[in-house]
């Protein structure tokens, strides 16, 4: 028997957005998936020493999950997104995601898919030419492609369902908006869920709804904004303004366009309590916390005044 | 004449006087250079900016709050790129805050300047304007700007080997008083001619074994001379020669030619296009050590994602290649001995070498 081509993806950035997909679809064509571990103290001292000291959080702890998996697979996934058509821009950190990589570990195989709608180059092609890239058999890709996207989107809408039954509940409920690499990345976000999670208080999350509908209520915000991902963020504040308690804006040091359109929705809403936290490498867990205990004694007295 | 309107815009290093050309012959109102960028301006833009938002912002923003202090009420942001394209919005959100009366126009749509959308901002202000008539200005400020990035690339490459200091800033600063509003087509070419003709002119003490410095970078850190304290200035008064690319000339016309050619060129470090001016820099430090360059400074303000994508693939080329690079990083904060002490040091270090 032939021995499996071994696959690795960083736990960190678009995987969090794209997960089921890219699982599915390479388990499909017959590939082996390895995934790094969950964000830890060693990954990220390496990816700090890798990268340089101004790039975001993020991004650094992406490369720490890219250094953890070199020597464990053949290849690594790494997409490189520039635009998904007009006005569907993405952060700029993306577009060089795969060079920097490549440049960082020149030994290492990448896989690398591009997606720029402006210049033609569509999801479904660029997956297509990765696809046959590992498995001959163009109709296992195709199956492969159709079939996790329709996981995908299953997914989604679980996520969404699970998100309308929180709604229904009567507790504080309180919408986090991030992106999902900070807010899933154990590091990062999830001091900040476990905390709210264990004062009690319903928690929405930015990117748990339709992502159509988040575009069009981004519209209400600014008309001409123009990154995708903040889109979807700001419009699920603009359609739970009314139905929360409370708003957290949770970015990280430091990133560009939180930089930019987290401020502009913080001096837009305003009969709804919102706070802005920024972690950066050197957050204290105890800073945090008074932090967010005084906003939810806030949004408690607010909700007995009513 | 529109009395009660008085436009203004945001400085960008030495175009100022383009910008006012093309207004104030469309517009036909009064025209509000804001006054020279300062440690005021920049005090005063970072006191009401976000915290981690990059310089240009808050030069931005300050030049607004002075050219409104001075009366201006018709305000214009039309940069695009990356982050700049989105400033627009927040600045006019934090002036109405801060209580100012004025008229914001934003000229970007999809983070590019849009024509269309200038048109009918210049019809809105004066509506006896044309579009044949706009569209001869438009291409006149084009013309000029060709005619100024010409003439500083000269300057930058032989400006430290004058003869008689100060010289070449004398006529530099006569030529951008030459600019007249009345200005036709003919006469800025004209211009152009005689100035060039007046630079060659100055004698220079320029032999073959002076070194080199290419400057790679952010757009806006390297044109607007206040972001990076006049770095440039420096390198040449030391007896450098100078070489940049990143202007205007190619912002508006080189970019959209030549990114192509420029990543495939590059292919050896990069695949994909950067984005922002990143491909460039690559570019050109690749050409920097291809034509024996002295050195690479490259220049970005705090936070700039696009550049420090590119800084990561250029601190290989550097090592690779043995040649000696400085990355020097602008914040309001920054204060300009630090940067001074640091390239005194690198200019040390590349003459040690040479």
């Amino acid at each position: 028997m032939r021995k499996k081509v071994k696959v690795g993806i960083p736990r960190s950035l678009l995987y969090y957005r794209r997960n089921v997909f890219w699982k599915k679809f390479l388990e499909g064509i017959g590939v082996n998936v390895i995934l790094s571990p969950i964000t830890n103290k060693d990954i990220i001292e390496k990816g700090k020493s890798l990268s340089i000291d101004e790039s975001c959080l993020p991004s650094k702890i992406y490369f720490g999950h890219a250094y953890y998996l070199v020597d464990k697979c053949d290849y690594i996934l790494v997409p490189r997104v520039s635009n998904y058509g007009k006005e569907k821009r993405v952060c700029m950190k993306f577009y060089g995601l795969y060079d920097t990589l490549n440049n960082l570990f020149p030994d290492t195989k990448f896989l690398v898919y591009n997606i720029d709608y402006l210049n033609w180059n569509f999801e479904f092609v660029e997956m297509m030419k990765l696809g046959l890239k590992l498995n001959r058999n163009i109709f296992r890709v195709l199956w492969s492609y159709f079939s996790s996207r329709r996981k995908e989107k299953n997914y989604r809408l679980s996520l969404v369902n699970e998100q309308i039954n929180v709604l229904k509940s009567n507790k504080l409920k309180v919408l986090v908006v991030a992106h999902p690499y900070v807010i899933y990345d154990d590091y990062l976000g999830s001091n900040v869920i476990n905390y709210l999670k264990e004062m009690d208080i319903q928690i929405l999350y930015s990117d748990r709804m339709d992502r159509k509908e988040a575009i069009s209520y981004s519209k209400d915000f600014s008309k001409t904004l123009y990154w995708l991902y903040a889109k979807e963020n700001i419009g699920s504040v603009f359609y739970y303004k009314e139905a929360v308690d409370g708003v957290i804006f949770l970015s990280s040091f430091p990133c560009g366009v939180d930089s930019l359109v987290n401020e502009l929705a913080i001096r837009k809403i305003e009969n709804v309590p919102s706070i802005n936290i920024i972690l950066d490498e050197s957050t204290a867990e105890a800073g945090l916390q008074t932090r967010l205990e005084s906003f939810i004694d806030i949004i408690k007295a607010r909700r007995d005044n009513e | 004449m529109n009395s009660d309107k008085i436009v203004s815009f945001p400085h960008l290093g030495c175009y100022a006087v383009v910008f006012d050309y093309f207004l104030s012959n469309v517009l036909k109102c009064k025209i509000l250079v804001p006054p020279p960028t300062t440690r005021r301006t920049i005090e005063l833009g970072s006191k009401y900016s976000p915290d981690f938002v990059c310089v240009p912002f808050k030069y931005n923003l300050g030049n607004y709050i002075e050219a409104l202090e001075k009366g201006a009420n018709v305000l214009i942001q039309g940069g695009g790129g990356c982050r700049y394209g989105y400033y627009a919005e927040l600045q006019e959100e934090i002036l109405r805050k801060l209580g100012y009366d004025f008229e914001f126009y934003n000229l970007i749509v999809d983070n590019h300047i849009s024509l269309k959308k200038g048109y009918r901002f210049c019809k809105k202000i004066n509506s006896k304007t044309n579009i044949f008539k706009c569209g001869y200005y438009l291409f006149n400020s084009l013309v000029m700007i060709l005619c100024i990035d010409k003439i500083e690339k000269y300057i930058r490459s032989n400006m430290g080997f004058e003869v008689t200091r100060g010289e070449f800033e004398k006529l530099e600063e006569e030529y951008f008083s030459s600019f007249d509003k009345n200005n036709g087509l003919f006469k800025i070419i004209k211009n152009y001619y005689r100035y060039k003709k007046n630079f060659k002119k100055i004698s220079l003490n320029k032999n073959g074994k002076h070194l080199k410095v290419m400057l790679i970078g952010e757009l806006y850190s390297l044109i607007d001379f206040n972001t990076s304290y006049n770095t440039e200035r420096k390198l040449m008064k030391m007896g450098i020669e100078v070489y940049r690319e990143t202007d205007l000339t190619y912002l508006l016309i080189g970019k959209k030619m030549r990114l192509s050619k420029m990543v495939r060129k590059s292919k050896k470090y990069i695949k994909y296009n950067l984005g922002a001016d990143a491909s460039l820099s690559v570019f050109n430090a690749l050409r920097a050590v291809r034509d024996g360059y002295d050195g690479i400074i490259h220049m970005k303000s705090f936070g700039c994602i696009p550049e420090i994508t590119a800084l990561s693939i250029l601190e290989n080329i550097a090592s690779e290649n043995n040649i000696p690079m400085i990355s020097l990083s602008f914040d309001a904060e920054d204060n300009e001995v630090g940067v001074d002490t640091r390239l005194e040091a690198f200019y040390d270090m590349i003459e040690g070498r040479k």
